[in-house]
């Protein structure tokens, strides 16, 4: 029941939504048990303090790292081609440091600790200058030890310097978080101690039982043995989930009802942004389809869906047109189904949608595990059903994976590469940090995000996006640099090519002005979002010269896939799964691009750590088409 | 066989130091810095700190483990008594220092049974498999060191395994072997079945324990964790001794068969 203190402030909430529109941004047009939305900054100086605050989460105290007091931090709006000052003041015991993620900042205004400059002492400020290049939605976070999981990240809005393509009368951002009243680095601890102590959705006797009565005894004991067997599981979905986390959207959990707030029949954006540490989210709003018209920053041809599983770090920017007078319920569930955020989206302040019960557990499949056909022909067909059906297009991947032209026929790309590229790739044993090698990965850009295959709607896929401009650089990739995500679940390990962060010698070598493919294989169980700083990745699923340009790509469990780079920007630049614990655990690596003017011989210089070369054809400079080299070119960024 | 032994204790050092080689394929030179590009905007001298800083912070960390896998009473017709069962990590993920604790002692007023204590360093090896060398001391019933060597870790279908030979100062070779399997009847409510079982290359007779497989203990525990880290439980154990063993029991008037109920605390932290 709603207090008459609550219906003052309810009220107060939808005078500012509905009444004195253009007063207040449209982000602060809701309002939420007395709260309202996200304060914001705008402007070409900010000045952002760094401190430990008290916050209060489904009535609960807790303690709180992050920016200006606010949980989220407050939202930043720049104007394309202007130039900002960020002062951020540390007012911890120990260090911090600000990177804005997706933005092209001149290296040592990234933001990464040890990487692009020496991070924040306590008591310090740095000075953070940067002309604004592009325009969308980013955030920015700390990259600082644990502290993104505190609380420390912040959206980021960026007004485009000409027409917005995108029409909306009415815009939101959602900064969707997991929050924990326990330490982080008390779930790191817990995590390396028994990395599935925090994973309260394993199978169970009752799912044995159910399994059982559905496909039979035998066959789900064979299911269960062969998992067993190869000391995985199918549950392994996310490393950490409620109850350790609570979902928040700007803040508030679904208890505390962020508001979105609407007049029926207008266009509604919703500017989405994945902040949490650790968790993957599907989001939905039922009943209503979203019109996904941006992803990380970069506007993409409108696309119509229903669902869609967003990495960590990953943006989405959807328009939804509610017509009828009445509340929809927008929901953020994270990927392992033990918990959810939801928020209500109403004709009105105060309102609360009906939440929608949490479904059941997905499991993970053989498709997940990298599995060769032979040794899923003997497997058991149970878990495999929803997804089963896609592996009709595996054969024919096989031999896409050098192409631009996964997994439509769409005739030979211009553009593409040459069938066999100059490629780099480790060696790579199993041994204490990589429990697994996937046998044979393929492509999965046309599913969904996992557990979303057998939905009855319509869910998104990485291969149905379309970048609304040509990209700017569609040279060939003129060598490739192949990386393996690699793993073992049971000691807590994760790394790249089995090398953790602690152990490079070297950093991943980029010639300025080059063109490279990155391919991504995942030999581990987890969907890992890979985020590169300082560069796009021009994603290879088919879109010809309108790849979608992403600052962090979702790779599935057993998947390999490309991503074509351009090497614009000079500098070294963080590389990472932007799952934190994995990070915390050795999953980075600094990608260098080297000054074009500087020596670069193509031999172990160029390969950063363990990385014995595999000259698949000769690459000498005959190959390398020089006229799309030259920087005459237009070029987006510059 | 106690030849055997010790060459497999030399093979873990000679394994040790060749591994540690392992990740440095290419020659290491001082000049070359993993990354220095920002080196020229804020020194090289507080780049390098802050580079060793990021790095040790991603991957290289070490951590701590404590786990009382077993802290119960066990109630017989004969007696009753406490019983633990414990371990403690300390390291990062290749090299840890190892330490494990097993004993008994009467809550009839009759002392300590057995107290042994275990020193290992332990070098994983594989994805689920730890090799340990190092010493015991027994504290109880009779103050007696062993060199150690161990097998640990987690066999297919998810069987924790721990195995260990032992050579005491004596020269006398000992074996134990212990096998423990978890089942989720639901998120928080596991019923662990468990195994160990002990042998022995000679008689030993100050010891009472006979040659060859001298005892099994196999158990059943239910618990039920109301946080991961802290989880009561009751169960049943069948103890039986066997071979010479079991005559040394059966001379001295005791029951080389028996059945316990267990009630304790699993925990770790």
């Amino acid at each position: 029941m709603l207090s008459r203190r609550h219906l003052l402030h309810y009220t107060l909430g939808a005078g500012a939504a509905l009444g004195v529109a253009g007063m207040l941004p449209a982000w602060a047009r809701s309002s939420s048990d007395g709260n309202l939305g996200i304060t914001s900054a705008s402007g070409t100086a900010f000045d952002l303090e760094i401190a430990e605050f008290p916050v209060r989460i489904n009535g609960k105290t807790g303690k709180a790292v992050g920016i200006n007091g606010q949980l989220p931090g407050p939202l930043l709006r720049f104007r394309e081609g202007e130039t900002v000052t960020l002062n951020v003041t540390n007012k911890l015991q120990e260090d911090t440091s600000v990177h804005w993620h997706g933005l092209l900042v001149p290296f040592q205004m990234d933001g990464v600790p040890g990487v692009t400059f020496p991070g924040i002492k306590p008591g310090k400020t740095y000075r953070y200058q940067f002309p604004v290049r592009q325009n969308g939605t980013y955030w920015y976070h700390s990259h600082s030890g644990l502290q993104e999981q505190l609380g420390h990240y912040g959206p980021i809005i960026i007004e485009p310097s000409e027409r917005d393509p995108i029409a909306y009368d009415r815009e939101y951002v959602l900064v969707l978080s997991d929050w924990s009243f326990t330490d982080p680095h008390r779930i790191y601890a817990k995590l390396k101690n028994n990395a599935e102590s925090l994973n309260f959705q394993r199978r169970t006797l009752p799912d044995f039982l159910r399994d059982a009565a559905n496909s039979g005894f035998s066959d789900t004991l064979k299911d269960r043995a062969m998992w067993g067997k190869m000391r995985m599981s199918p549950r392994d979905l996310a490393d950490v989930g409620a109850p350790t986390y609570t979902y928040l959207i700007n803040g508030h959990s679904t208890a505390e009802n962020f508001n979105i707030v609407f007049h029926p029949g207008e266009r509604v954006r919703l500017r989405i942004i994945n902040a949490s540490a650790m968790s993957l989210f599907n989001v939905r709003i039922p009943g209503l389809p979203m019109t996904v018209v941006q992803s990380d920053g970069l506007n993409i041809q409108p696309i119509e869906t229903d669902e869609f599983q967003m990495g960590v770090a990953e943006t989405y920017d959807v328009i939804v047109a509610p017509e009828d007078d009445q509340t929809y319920a927008f929901v953020a569930e994270s990927i392992d189904r033990s918990g959810q955020a939801v928020a209500t989206l109403g004709p009105r302040p105060g309102l609360r949608a009906a939440v929608p019960d949490l479904r059941p557990v997905p499991s993970l499949t053989m498709k997940d595990m990298g599995m060769s056909h032979k040794s899923m022909a003997g497997m058991s067909d149970m878990e495999n059903r929803p997804t089963m059906s896609d592996m009709s297009g595996m054969s024919s991947m096989d031999h896409m994976t050098h192409g631009d032209m996964p997994l439509t026929a769409m005739g030979p790309d211009p553009h593409g590469p040459p069938t066999q590229l100059a490629s780099v790739e480790a060696s790579l044993k199993k041994g204490p940090g990589v429990a697994n090698i996937a046998a044979m990965p393929s492509s999965r850009l046309n599913e969904p995000g996992i557990g979303l295959s057998d939905q009855p709607h319509r869910t998104l896929t990485y291969s149905q996006l379309r970048s609304l401009e040509p990209n700017p650089d569609s040279r060939s990739p003129q060598r490739e640099v192949v990386i393996h995500l690699t793993s073992n679940m049971e000691r807590y390990m994760w790394s790249f090519d089995g090398v953790k962060f602690s152990e490079v010698t070297q950093s991943i070598r980029f010639r300025e002005g080059e063109r490279v493919r990155l391919t991504l294989i995942n030999d581990t169980m987890m969907p890992h979002p890979i985020h590169l700083h300082g560069m796009f990745f021009d994603l290879v699923n088919g879109g010809g010269d309108h790849k979608p340009r992403k600052h962090t790509v979702v790779v599935k469990p057993a998947e390999k896939l490309s991503v074509d780079v351009s090497a614009e920007h000079v500098g070294d630049w963080a590389f990472h799964c932007h799952l934190l614990y994995h990070m915390h655990a050795g999953m980075m690596q600094v990608v260098s691009v080297l000054p074009s003017t500087d020596k670069m011989p193509m031999d172990h210089d160029m390969m950063g750590h363990d990385m014995p070369m595999e000259h698949e054809m000769p690459m000498d400079h005959d190959m390398m088409d020089h006229s799309a080299m030259g920087h005459d070119k237009p070029e987006e960024m510059k | 066989m106690r030849k055997v032994m010790f060459a497999a204790l030399a093979a873990i050092a000679v394994t040790t130091s060749a591994s540690a080689q392992a990740h440095d394929d290419q020659p290491p030179s001082s000049s070359e810095k993993p990354w220095s590009q920002a080196d020229a905007y804020f020194g090289k001298e507080t780049m390098a700190d802050a580079r060793r800083a990021v790095q040790a912070g991603g991957g290289a960390q070490n951590s701590f483990y404590v786990l009382f896998n077993q802290l119960e009473a066990q109630f017989s017709d004969e007696s009753e008594s406490l019983y633990w069962n414990g371990q403690a990590s300390w390291g990062d993920d290749i090299n840890k220092l190892w330490i494990k604790s097993e004993g008994r002692t009467s809550l009839n007023g009759d002392g300590t049974e057995d107290a042994e204590l275990q020193a290992l360093y332990s070098r994983a090896i594989s994805p689920y498999w730890n090799l340990q060398a190092g010493v015991r001391h027994d504290f109880e019933p009779h103050g007696l060191t062993h060199g150690v060597l161990a097998l640990q870790g987690l066999a297919p279908y998810w069987f924790e395994i721990d195995a260990s030979a032992f050579l005491s100062e004596k020269g006398d070779l000992t074996a134990r072997f212990e096998a423990e399997y978890e089942f989720l009847l639901t998120q928080r409510l596991i019923l662990q079945p468990r195994i160990e079982a002990n042998f022995s290359a000679q008689d030993i007779a100050e010891r009472e324990t006979g040659s060859g497989l001298n005892s099994i203990d196999a158990g059943l525990r239910l618990r039920y964790e109301f946080v991961r880290e802290l989880a009561p439980y009751v169960g049943v154990e069948w103890q039986s001794e066997f071979g010479g063993s079991r005559d040394y029991t059966r001379v001295a008037g005791g029951d080389p068969d028996q059945v316990v109920v267990v009630g304790g605390i699993r925990t770790w932290f």
